[in-house]
């Protein structure tokens, strides 16, 4: 069995594999030669979360509960247990996570690693900054409990540390508490970016969750058309009920050529129509609302063998148009995303070191791997870095060293406190 | 809400069985021999929703132990309703060929540690003429292979001995549960690699337990398919498996 990445790009060929099987006697370092990289469930889409030529620290297997204080809102686990998993712990007892990303099919140690956003990162910020302490485990084989107050640096740094600086071996985080699983949500279509804008200021401040998707093959008078998805928790109180697996399954490995232009353009052109009025309130449990793509598993296998790539950046908001250039860029290279998913970040300080958000616009976009893709990436790089914005490690597999640097000029500090056993494919691409 | 006792708890068959208990609100008590894990595991079952963890620290082949264990784990929850028994070493083949004292511990550790557990046990339910005994032992038991047959002798002995301890509690209404997974991926099997589509995970095998004990079966083959496997296996002739190599 091979370890990819979720975009199942860039493939691997030499990596070896250790399951931690428990924090007793969690690795014995003497018997791995050469460098380690824990992994999760490879949820990152690119290379950060893969160590060709070396060996992964296989983490699920660390999946133990070490207190639930049910009064308080407070869990500590080991850092292999899913936020799918701590859901189905947390939320009858009236509890929800703090910050949730796009999909529940991810380890707390990934999560913190990443120091991942969601929906409601205008107001609550990043996973990070809701992890109380955590253990890492280095390769010299001591033991660092971290939190703010103690080792601080240690703890900034392995929040959004990408795995570099040890093995996280657990982690306590702060939850927060929900009276009904259900969402009160809207959906609001718009015509072009100005009224996403318009729409994004106005729900910041009343709204706790807020995400669009653009349709951005459509050019002209429609670019950038889309629907804006904003919502919160409910406070009619319900019964706090899960929801159960998956019901699809990608089959196998579509044909390379089922994500095309034309059935994209289709697709986009569909989703944008389903929806006839303007504005289309709905309550929903928060199953599909935070996790839609969960609902087929396996759904990355729609892209085929070649596989694909996420391209995740966030610029400054104080240039619109910024947003519109690259869209245009987009629509022009006749590079079809399938997904394209535009929110705003919030001023709340980050929580690691080298957390990705800062405040601005974030835009997300689905690429199947194609001639010319990295040309066109590059070029939004430039871009994005000659406007202070940038690119989002966990789904990358292709910016620059000199892009990547610029991006995190704090990039050479956050090293003095990376593991020397610990490296990644993505690690020795950006800093060579 | 049932009393479990679980002997070897930190087996990882063991711990994803156990953990279907505390969901359903069991109260348990665990024996293992590594505090740390036994630790981690008490709290990972409270955390589940097991109204009651009490653990017992014991290398189980310190025989010595053994009824004190039993006494100790019926008085930490008054009473008992099952015994599930998991503990096990799967040796070196080879070791074993050239070294005698490699076999007799594995006699010990696979067979008569749990001939010892159950010696108590086995009379304590059926005074109380109710309860479940069941002891994972191993499809390997079912017959000798030239690649483990130390390993499948003591699982052998251990099914001989179980089958007639089921007939001996019938009357007494006591089930007595034989449990023979196939290749399961668990800290036993780890050096085996890579892991052919054969290997089941834990948690497949612990959900085929649970069930068994609920239905008060007799013999268990998990997953499913083994049934079918040993059937043929059983049946294959002598002269047949001298020639090959499995
Ligand atoms: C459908 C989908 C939607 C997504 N939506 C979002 C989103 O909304 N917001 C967002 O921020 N991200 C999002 N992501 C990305 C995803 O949340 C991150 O990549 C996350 O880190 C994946 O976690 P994982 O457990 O799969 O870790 P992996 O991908 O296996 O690893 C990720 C990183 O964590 C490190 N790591 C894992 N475990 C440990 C540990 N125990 N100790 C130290 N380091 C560790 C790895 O070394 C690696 O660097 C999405 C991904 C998908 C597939
Ligand atoms: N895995 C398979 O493919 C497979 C197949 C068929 C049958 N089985 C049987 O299933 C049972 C559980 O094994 P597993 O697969 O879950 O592997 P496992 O995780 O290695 O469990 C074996 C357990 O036995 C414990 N143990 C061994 N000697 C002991 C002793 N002297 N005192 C106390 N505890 C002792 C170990 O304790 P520590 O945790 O302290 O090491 C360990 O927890 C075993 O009886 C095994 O033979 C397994």
């Amino acid at each position: 069995m091979t370890y990819h990445s979720w975009g199942r790009f860039p493939p691997v060929t030499q990596q070896r594999y250790y399951p931690v099987r428990s924090q007793v006697d969690p690795v014995d370092w003497e018997s791995i030669a050469g460098t380690v990289l824990p992994y999760g469930l490879g949820r990152s889409y690119g290379d950060s979360c893969l160590n060709e030529g070396g060996t992964l620290l296989l983490t699920t297997p660390l999946d133990h509960y070490l207190l639930f204080d049910a009064e308080q809102g407070i869990l500590r686990c080991e850092a292999g247990v899913s936020l799918a998993e701590i859901l189905e712990q947390i939320v009858p007892h009236g509890w929800f996570l703090p910050v949730t990303p796009g999909t529940k099919f991810v380890t707390l140690g990934g999560a913190i690693a990443n120091d991942v956003h969601g929906k409601n990162h205008h107001r609550a910020g990043t996973f990070g900054r809701y992890v109380r302490q955590l253990e890492l485990l280095r390769s010299d084989g001591s033991r660092w409990v971290c939190s703010p107050e103690h080792h601080p640096a240690l703890f900034r740094a392995t929040i959004g540390g990408l795995g570099l600086t040890g093995l996280i071996l657990w982690a306590e985080i702060t939850l927060k508490p929900i009276y009904s699983p259900q969402i009160e949500m809207e959906s609001i279509k718009f015509r072009h970016l100005d009224e996403f804008f318009d729409l994004s200021a106005e729900s910041d401040r009343d709204f706790e969750y807020t995400v669009a998707w653009v349709d951005c093959l459509s050019s002209g008078n429609s670019l950038g058309r889309g629907i804006f998805m904003r919502g919160n928790h409910s406070h009619e109180p319900a019964p706090l009920i899960t929801r159960q697996k998956p019901k699809l399954r990608m089959p196998g490995n579509a044909p390379n050529m089922l994500l095309n232009p034309i059935t994209i353009k289709a697709f986009n052109f569909v989703y944008y129509h389903k929806q006839r009025q303007r504005v289309k309130p709905k309550t929903t449990h928060y199953e599909p609302f935070f996790f839609p793509l969960d609902a087929v598993n396996q759904w990355n296998r729609i892209y085929g063998k070649r596989g694909f790539l996420q391209y995740q950046f966030v610029v400054p908001d104080d240039d619109p148009q910024v947003i519109t250039g690259i869209f245009k860029r987009v629509a022009a290279s006749g590079q079809g995303s399938f997904l394209a998913v535009l929110k705003t970040f919030g001023d709340v300080p980050p929580a690691g070191m080298m957390s990705f958000p800062q405040q601005g616009i974030t835009l997300a976009l689905d690429f199947p791997i194609r001639r010319n893709l990295f040309d066109l990436l590059d070029q939004i790089d430039d871009i994005i870095r000659a406007h202070h914005g940038a690119v989002y490690p966990a789904k990358d597999a292709r910016m620059s060293a000199t892009n990547f640097q610029a991006f995190y000029p704090q990039w050479e500090d956050f090293a003095t406190h990376i593991d020397p056993k610990f490296s990644s494919s993505f690690w020795r691409r950006v800093t060579k | 809400m049932r009393k479990m006792l679980i002997i070897g708890a930190t087996s990882d068959i063991a711990q994803a069985t156990v953990r279907l208990w505390a969901k359903a609100g069991d109260s348990l008590v665990l024996v293992a021999r590594n505090p740390e894990k036994l630790n981690i595991l008490q709290a990972d079952l409270k955390a589940r929703g097991a109204p009651v963890v009490e653990t017992i620290t014991a290398d189980l082949n310190d025989f010595d132990r053994h009824e004190a264990i039993i006494q100790t784990a019926i008085t930490k929850l008054g009473e008992l309703d099952g015994v599930l028994v998991a503990h096990g070493i799967l040796p070196d083949q080879k070791q074993c060929e050239n070294d005698y004292s490699a076999c007799e511990a594995v006699f010990r550790t696979n067979f008569l540690s749990v001939v010892s557990l159950l010696t108590p046990l086995a009379n304590y339910f059926e005074a109380k003429r109710q309860g479940v005994i069941a002891v994972i032992s191993s499809v390997a038991g079912d017959r000798g292979r030239r690649v483990n047959y130390i390993y499948g002798a003591s699982k052998g002995g251990l099914n001989t001995y179980l089958e007639g301890l089921r007939y001996r509690l019938a009357p007494a209404g006591v089930t007595v549960l034989t449990i023979k997974p196939g290749f399961v991926d668990t800290a036993m099997t780890a050096h085996r690699k890579p892991k052919g589509f054969l290997f089941a995970a834990p948690e497949t095998v612990a959900k085929d337990i649970d069930r068994a004990i609920r239905t008060k079966k007799g013999t268990l083959y998990t997953p499913w398919f083994w049934w079918w496997i040993l059937l043929v296996v059983r049946h294959t002739p002598e002269f047949i498996l001298k020639k090959i190599n499995v």
